[in-house]
């Protein structure tokens, strides 16, 4: 079920506020889709992002995954603890399992993003195809 | 036909259940002016007997048998015991597909994983992928996985890499962005020199590409290499053309290589006139998500039982497909598992004893030759089992064309790689060599002064 | 259930010895310092030679193999491995060092160009190159013949068109010869539609990488006039011949318009798979595009053959000395023995065995495409109780190979069979008669395939943990 107070991208990207800065993550249905991860692939600290560029890479035995910066800024921190433990994305997406923060260069791209109740609409249009 | 078990009326049997009269009716989707072309230009099947005796015949045609051989420059003939040929033979080992169903693969699955093991212990390094095609090959896939581990696209190649080696690296970076740079070699002592290293090596170099023992026969200083390599923050990357010299040299790892390449043709395969032969990698921890190849890891079923499975396959082209480390798909799985089988059989005494046999042979070889007019033993105090000779008169293909007349193939002729190293010839010494052969050798050579 | 075999370096004891050599006979000390030379190799295996060649035959008691048993991998074409192919290319008389003088070789070269005349008359290109060590390896050439080829003429283009049921090799390949991919949807009938392929026919196209037939098992119809679009926009038709063994004798790619294929010797030409390798893809061109193959090259001089190495035009080397000589060696057996009454039938059969088991299960498993297939077929896990993993699993237990699973990308749950024409009519209805049962088994009790198998030397294996905590040699004091 989608989380109070953040905001999704059509990635199934999850994005939380804390200041000027952007925590992210992925849902709880990109994890599903994903099986067991395995591996994350973090970005450099530093690094400078587009919205839309990716940013992070998430694999499962079967399959990888891009995640993309659901807004454009710079990374600030990594989750390290994804390092030894891979599967908090799976067993905690919205909390433990965050992948990174970006200090955002353009607030206004927030506006481009769903709320809540427009993520689970769109779910529930996928889950219709 | 014998590899065909239908039987007419089964075809009948087959083609009323499918609802078609003439099997012609299944091929009619292909355009009609090209379907059943003429087969008139193919020969008529042989049966097995004929089929023998067309192969003696082409067999017959080869003369190189004839005589005792000296060649090595990438390839060489070691012995190999009977239980290789034995167990590698086996259909259970031959006849399987990629282990992708784990289940009913766990024997290639665990020779692999043995293979990958002593693979690490002979390079001294954390991990080895399950085979790429060739030394050559194997060089430009680790070419390729510095410069994606680097995030740099400049590469150093030492000028005394194989030929073909440094060729293939050439063709394989032919469209990408990635720079190459040869370093060149020291005259003196037939090695990467110094200086030259020092003044191309800058913040763009993402490795510098050496081959040990090298291309003259000579052995690197893998730790000066390495040093000089890691003070810029690039890679040392060691290719390894005689794989026989990890049982005896002082491995790459504990060089300062992070990544050994390169060719090991010599732990079982026959020469086979170029191949199948077996490319190896083996590189320090960091690099294993980006290694190219399959993997092999261990692991547990559901009953808990220790396994084996192909892992980390999100590297790989079925997956990651534009975007994976490498392409390739088909590897040279059964090479590994057989060579995995020759290092099992020669074992940590055969293996060492064999690796010592090559050296010694080659340095009898050096010492006398030493004593020869027609010959002067280039770097007679740097060689594992290749030794390079300099011919003082006339051309050096010229010499190894009176040798071979008696018989003798003494090495091979530099000159076959570049026109200008017209008076040198390289020989390979291996256990398959012994005294009196060598004799034989330096007999022959003194009479073709 | 039989226990795992131990490792070898389980086994291994100081003071074992499998190896029959003696020391160096040379009266020589060593010429390289001691601080160059490594102090023996740390728990390197001593084991007996008996304790050896009972751990391998343990291992091989583990192993399902074509010798074995019906293996109908789609697009694999896990055909029967003649045993006389074996001990021709074993024959000392054809095992000479590579750089041996080619006087000395007549009879090794010799049997390249014979082989590379078979592949000319069956596929109708103008020439081969027998160099490339496996089909991606050949995937790979042709990508940068194509790309030379167009770079002298001074039509140096960006992108590769690949469909979307291609084989991962395909864009990796592409990638790899600096080609940016673009990928084009298959259409209702699982084919390549002319007008979807207009749509993406821009300037920038250098060629199409289609497989033909398709890994749908579909014959690419729309082939001669996809040619001919791609030689009017100036780009190149290369054709990954995975999937020859359908057309064997029965069309010639060469006369649809191809101008650069690859051939997989280890699916077409019965060379034996070995676990995952070594294979060989020679790479066939159009006659324009023959000075751009790779060296070293074989050509006939009257009664003597050559090699030639250095072509102005070539890509240059892609590999080692020649190629693998050895596989070659025995594609060239199994071709002579098929000889032009066979070579046909080979075709025939597999088309026939593939439509019958299509016939047989097309009413119980859901066929996503009514297009007719040729020598594999490809059906979904639309309206199963269960996953096609599943099915899979519980064939193991039936004592056979499962199909491919999970490929084509574009077909869910995709199971693509492909039985050959080395596959028996009584093994063909085994098959179907445990498909039938297994699927009277989802219905039924579909845990009996959720836990499959059962009946194998391991159950299920945990490839999660594999991934997670990579292990991947043994080391001392290891224990799991």
């Amino acid at each position: 079920m989608a989380q109070e107070n953040l905001l999704f991208s059509k990635d199934h990207e999850w994005l939380r506020l804390e200041g000027n800065l952007a925590v992210v993550g992925v849902t709880d249905y990109a994890q599903h889709e994903l099986g067991d991860v395995v591996y994350v692939d973090l970005p450099a600290v530093g690094k400078e992002l587009k919205k839309g560029d990716p940013a992070a890479n998430i694999e499962s035995v079967k399959a990888v995954s891009d995640v993309f910066a659901p807004v454009s800024g710079r990374i600030t921190e990594v989750n390290q603890n994804l390092n030894g433990t891979p599967e908090l994305v799976n067993q905690e997406p919205f909390a433990g399992g965050w992948i990174f923060k970006i200090d955002m260069t353009q607030a206004s791209e927030l506006q481009e993003l769903m709320d809540g109740k427009k993520y689970e609409e769109y779910l529930k249009g996928i889950a219709g195809e | 036909m014998r590899y065909l078990p239908l039987t007419d009326v089964e075809r009948g049997e087959i083609k009323k259940t499918i609802g078609i009269s003439d099997i012609k009716e299944l091929f009619s989707c292909i355009p009609e002016g090209e379907c059943y072309p003429s087969l008139a230009g193919i020969p008529s099947a042989l049966s097995e007997p004929e089929l023998i005796a067309t192969f003696r015949e082409l067999g017959r045609k080869n003369r190189f048998a004839d005589h005792l051989s000296f060649m090595g420059a990438g390839a060489c003939s070691h012995f190999i015991p009977e239980a290789v040929s034995y167990l590698s033979g086996k259909g259970e080992f031959l006849t399987p597909y990629t282990p992708y169903q784990p289940e009913v693969s766990q024997g290639s699955l665990q020779a692999i994983f043995e293979y990958q093991t002593m693979m690490t212990m002979l390079t001294g390094l954390d991990v080895a992928n399950a085979s790429l095609y060739d030394g050559a090959t194997a060089a430009a896939e680790a070419v390729l996985l510095a410069v994606r581990r680097s995030g740099r696209s400049r590469v150093l190649l030492a000028a005394n890499l194989h030929p073909e080696y440094a060729a293939v690296i050439r063709t394989y970076v032919q469209n990408l962005p990635i720079e190459l740079l040869t370093v060149a070699s020291n005259e003196t002592s037939g090695r990467v020199d110094d200086l030259d290293l020092r003044a191309r090596l800058d913040e763009a170099t993402a490795a510098v590409v050496f081959q040990s023992p090298n291309f003259l026969g000579v052995v690197e200083d893998g730790r000066a290499i390495a040093a000089a390599a890691h003070e810029r923050k690039a890679y040392a990357v060691q290719v390894v053309a005689e794989a026989m010299s990890l049982a005896y040299l002082t491995p790459p790892g504990e060089c300062g290589a992070d990544i050994a390449a390169g060719e090991a043709q010599s732990f079982g395969l026959s020469l086979g006139f170029g191949g199948p032969y077996l490319g190896f990698m083996a590189a320090r921890e960091e690099f294993l998500r980006q290694m190219p190849g399959r993997l092999v890891g261990q692991t547990v079923d559901l009953d808990g039982k220790r396994g084996y499975v192909l892992t980390l396959s999100t590297r790989e082209q079925h997956i990651k497909r534009e975007k994976a480390t490498s392409n390739i798909c088909s590897n040279e799985a059964w090479c590994a598992m057989r060579a995995g089988m020759y290092l099992a059989v020669m074992g940590k005494t055969g293996l060492a004893r064999a690796a010592e046999t090559c050296h010694l042979n080659a340095a009898y070889f050096a010492a006398a030759a030493a004593e020869l007019k027609p010959v002067a033993v280039v770097y007679p105090a740097n060689f594992y089992n290749e030794v390079l000779i300099e011919v003082t008169k006339g051309p050096a293909a010229d010499f190894h064309a009176a040798l071979k007349k008696k018989g003798i193939l003494a090495g091979v002729p530099l000159s076959w790689f570049d026109v200008k190293q017209k008076n040198r010839l390289l020989l390979a010494f291996s256990e398959v060599h012994d005294r009196q052969a060598i004799d034989r050798l330096l007999a022959a050579m003194g009479e073709c002064a | 259930m039989t226990a795992l075999p131990k490792l070898i370096f389980d086994l291994s004891r100081e003071g074992k010895l499998g190896c029959g050599l003696k020391g160096a006979d040379v009266p020589a000390k060593p010429v390289i310092a001691a601080s160059c030379r490594r102090d023996g190799i740390a728990d390197f295996p001593e084991v007996s030679e008996v304790e050896i060649v009972r751990h391998y035959m343990a291992l091989a008691r583990l192993n399902y193999s074509v010798d074995a048993g019906f293996y109908p991998l789609g697009s694999c074409t896990m055909k029967y491995n003649p045993k006389i192919n074996e001990k021709l290319a074993a024959a000392d008389e054809f095992q000479a060092h590579p750089y041996a003088p080619h006087d000395l070789v007549q009879g090794n070269l010799e049997i390249m160009a014979r082989l590379e005349e078979w592949l000319i008359a069956l596929t109708g290109m103008a020439g081969f190159t027998l160099a490339p060590a496996a089909g991606a390896h050949g995937e790979f050439t042709g990508m940068l013949i194509i790309r030379k080829y167009l770079q002298e003429k001074g039509d140096a283009r960006k992108v590769v068109l690949i469909p979307d049921s291609a084989h991962g090799t395909n864009p990796a390949s592409a990638h790899f010869a600096g080609y940016e991919v673009r990928e084009i949807p298959s259409n209702a009938r699982g084919i390549i539609g002319i007008e979807e392929l207009r749509a993406h026919l821009t300037p920038d196209v250098a060629a199409l990488m289609m497989t033909n037939p398709n890994t749908l098992g579909i014959f690419e119809s729309n082939i001669i006039s996809i040619a001919e679009a791609l030689h009017a926009n100036g780009s190149l038709l290369y054709m990954d011949g995975a999937n020859l063994n359908a057309l064997l004798g029965i069309v010639r790619p060469g006369d649809l318009g191809v101008d650069v294929m690859h051939i997989n010797l280890h699916k077409t030409f019965a060379t034996p798979h070995g676990g995952g390798g070594p294979g060989s893809g020679p790479v066939g061109v159009a006659a324009r595009l023959l000075p751009f193959l790779p060296v070293p090259r074989v050509r006939k001089n009257k009664d003597r053959y050559e090699v030639e190495y250095d072509d102005p035009h070539s890509i240059g080397r892609v590999k080692n000395f020649y190629g693998q000589f050895l596989v070659m060696i025995r594609a060239l057996a199994y071709l002579l023995a098929l000889g032009r009454e066979n070579v046909r039938r080979v075709a025939e059969d597999a088309v026939l065995n593939a439509n019958y088991i299509r016939k047989k299960l097309e009413g119980k498993l859901d066929l996503p495409y009514a297009t007719p297939t040729l020598h594999e077929v490809v059906f979904s896990d639309q309206g199963l109780p269960v996953k096609t993993l599943d099915i899979a699993k519980r064939l193991l237990d039936y004592g056979f190979h499962p199909f491919t699973i999970y490929f084509p990308l574009i077909v869910h749950g995709a199971m693509m069979i492909e039985p050959t024409e080395t596959e028996s009519k009584e093994t063909l209805d085994e098959f179907i008669t445990v498909m039938d049962t297994i699927l009277g088994e989802a219905r039924e009790n579909p845990d009996l395939l959720r836990q499959a198998p059962t009946q194998t030397p391991v159950r299920r294996l945990d490839e999660t943990l594999a991934a997670r905590k990579p292990v991947l040699k043994w080391s001392r004091g290891e224990n799991r």
